[in-house]
């Protein structure tokens, strides 16, 4: 049996899809049994409770205390450090929550973290992506010490609900910092679909030339039910705000369907995108390194292109 | 506030195509272009500026690993940090051991603000600041894009998944660095000519005193699968009725 501790990520009302990827890796390991642990101030018992319905899950455990209100990685860690005695694995989601948070546990538990799994090959080896994505290494854990891990979430199923697990309040005796103090979050245009979550995604890229013209990709966007992203370039020349960019160190997405419009798709970018089901490449230059890995290639000057195509749709 | 650590690793040049070697025992790096990790480069650009407004006295450049990361110390001292400390190292430690040798460089210094890459873009493992941070005991803010000190506090904005979140932390602690923090700077030749009398001591891993973390075994590396090239069309039309075909629209 291999005890796994899955860190829930919520934003105070409701699980975040990251949670229902991260059960799937953690039953991909052998013999696992899943619990999920859920931090909060107060009344998360609604996120508890659909944490306990995701597919094998066994137990949630849930922490309630006001220091938890902003999930602060400097908080929550001694927290899971304590919990972790009863697991023999700690994962996370590859997520900004998960990627801030889970080193600062692994430090706490002495071991390093394996970042980003792809794939759980055997007990205690796996395989994560180096290199921009250029390389995919096998890594074995040292044996008798945990591990910790975030799990790329483009590369896990969520799994599905219909689970019914326990939910276990619990108070966590651990000693907690007031160095570190929640401000605030501007966050971005929020009616659109999620980037990270969504199953279609129009991004734009450089040659878009404003932020203005990001209109005919807004537009797109809405008749396809997209969500909108970006690459590194048009958010660097700010067209774009940056919780949009698409690539290395952006957002790492898996929707079904995937447009770049403007996108010269550097490597940084592909990265992002690689495990896309369609990719549909409309660009001006034929030679751009996005149609080596587009399905579907138009080279077409896009500001004709793109509201044709909308208005087809 | 007097001092500022930064980390500088050498890591495979942002524009190199990176090859798998036959082998599986690592990626090519003969006769490839090694520079400062990008991340790493905004980190010493920030600490400069930062020194530059009168917020801090000194700024130190560290790197660990071969001895061949001298070029990049004295690249960082020349864009100005004041001096460099490389600890050399066999391999590429792991994070928890980078992490351990900064904390003993803490120990040594004691800077009030640690300024670190968010990922080497070799490993790509986002790690090593948020170890240092939980093994100081003081805190993180990572994935920074804008920093403001005030007294012994800093109000740092964070690139998140949901926008751009806002953390305030007393110091000393450790900040990592997103891209948009700021635009490094370019070296001038004199002042690669001046690097070169500025201090660079050298110290070995060993020679510190700390414990090695159990290390996890890089087993094989491979290439990532290859997508099937596609199929072009001529017009929207093309497109359209391909995208049909799939059951996409």
């Amino acid at each position: 049996m291999t005890r796994v501790l899955v860190i829930a990520e919520h934003d105070g009302s409701s699980l975040n899809p990251s949670t229902a990827k991260t059960v799937s890796c953690a039953c991909a390991v052998e013999n696992a049994v899943v619990s999920v642990v859920v931090f909060g101030a107060s009344g998360i018992e609604p996120i508890a409770a659909e944490a306990a319905g995701l597919a094998s899950v066994s137990t949630v455990i849930l922490v309630e205390n006001a220091a938890n209100s902003d999930a602060l990685a400097a908080v929550l860690a001694p927290q899971i450090t304590a919990l972790a005695d009863d697991f023999d694995c700690v994962f996370g989601p590859s997520t900004t929550f998960g990627k801030d948070l889970m080193p600062r546990v692994a430090a706490l538990l002495g071991v390093n973290q394996i970042s980003d799994i792809m794939s759980v090959e055997a007990p205690r080896t796996f395989k994560r992506p180096v290199y921009a994505g250029n390389a995919i290494v096998t890594v074995v854990a040292p044996e008798n010490h945990k591990i910790v891990a975030t799990i790329r979430t483009a590369s896990w199923p969520a799994v599905g609900g219909g689970g019914s697990a326990s939910i276990e309040a619990r108070t966590i005796d651990a000693e907690l910092p007031s160095h570190t103090r929640y401000v605030g979050l501007d966050a971005g245009n929020s009616d659109r679909p999620d980037l990270q979550t969504a199953n279609r995604v129009v991004s734009g890229g450089r040659a878009l030339g404003s932020g203005d013209n990001f209109s005919i990709v807004y537009a797109l966007a809405d008749k396809l039910g997209a969500a909108v992203g970006a690459s590194r370039a048009a958010v660097d020349a700010g067209y774009v705000a940056n919780d949009m960019q698409v690539g290395q160190t952006g957002k790492i997405i898996a929707p079904e369907l995937y447009v770049a419009i403007g996108i010269s798709g550097a490597i940084q970018h592909l990265t992002g995108i690689k495990d896309a089901g369609t990719i549909v490449a409309i660009n001006k230059d034929g030679e751009a390194p996005i149609f080596e890995v587009a399905d579907i290639g138009l080279v077409a000057d896009l500001f004709t292109a793109v509201p044709e195509f909308t208005d087809a749709l | 506030m007097n001092r500022i650590v930064v980390g500088l690793k050498r890591a495979v040049d942002y524009n190199v195509r990176v090859r798998v070697r036959k082998d599986g025992t690592g990626v090519e790096t003969d006769g490839v272009k090694m520079s400062i990790n990008p991340f790493d480069e905004i980190a010493l650009e920030e600490a400069l500026r930062m020194r530059e407004r009168g917020d801090a006295s000194e700024v130190i450049v560290v790197s660990i690993g071969s001895p061949d990361a001298q070029q990049q110390l004295r690249t960082g001292l020349a864009m100005g940090a004041d001096r460099a400390i490389l600890v050399t190292a066999d391999g590429m430690p792991d994070p928890l051991d980078r992490a351990r040798v900064f904390l003993e460089i803490v120990r040594r210094e004691e800077p009030d603000l640690v300024i670190l890459g968010k990922q080497a873009i070799d490993d790509d493992n986002n790690q090593t600041g948020q170890m240092l941070a939980a093994l100081w005991g003081r805190p993180q803010a990572t994935f920074a894009s804008k920093i403001v000190l005030e007294g012994q506090t800093a109000t740092v904005t964070r690139e998140v998944d949901a926008g751009l979140e806002t953390i305030a932390v007393d110091l000393p602690a450790v900040i990592t660095t997103d891209l948009r923090l700021n635009e490094p700077r370019y070296v001038k030749l004199p002042d690669i000519m001046k690097a070169k009398k500025k201090p660079l001591d050298t110290v070995a891993l060993d020679d510190l005193g700390i414990e090695r973390s159990p290390a996890l075994v890089q087993q094989r590396f491979e290439s990532p699968p290859v997508r099937q090239k596609g199929i072009m069309v001529n017009d929207v039309a093309g497109l359209v009725a391909a995208l049909k075909s799939k059951g996409l629209i």
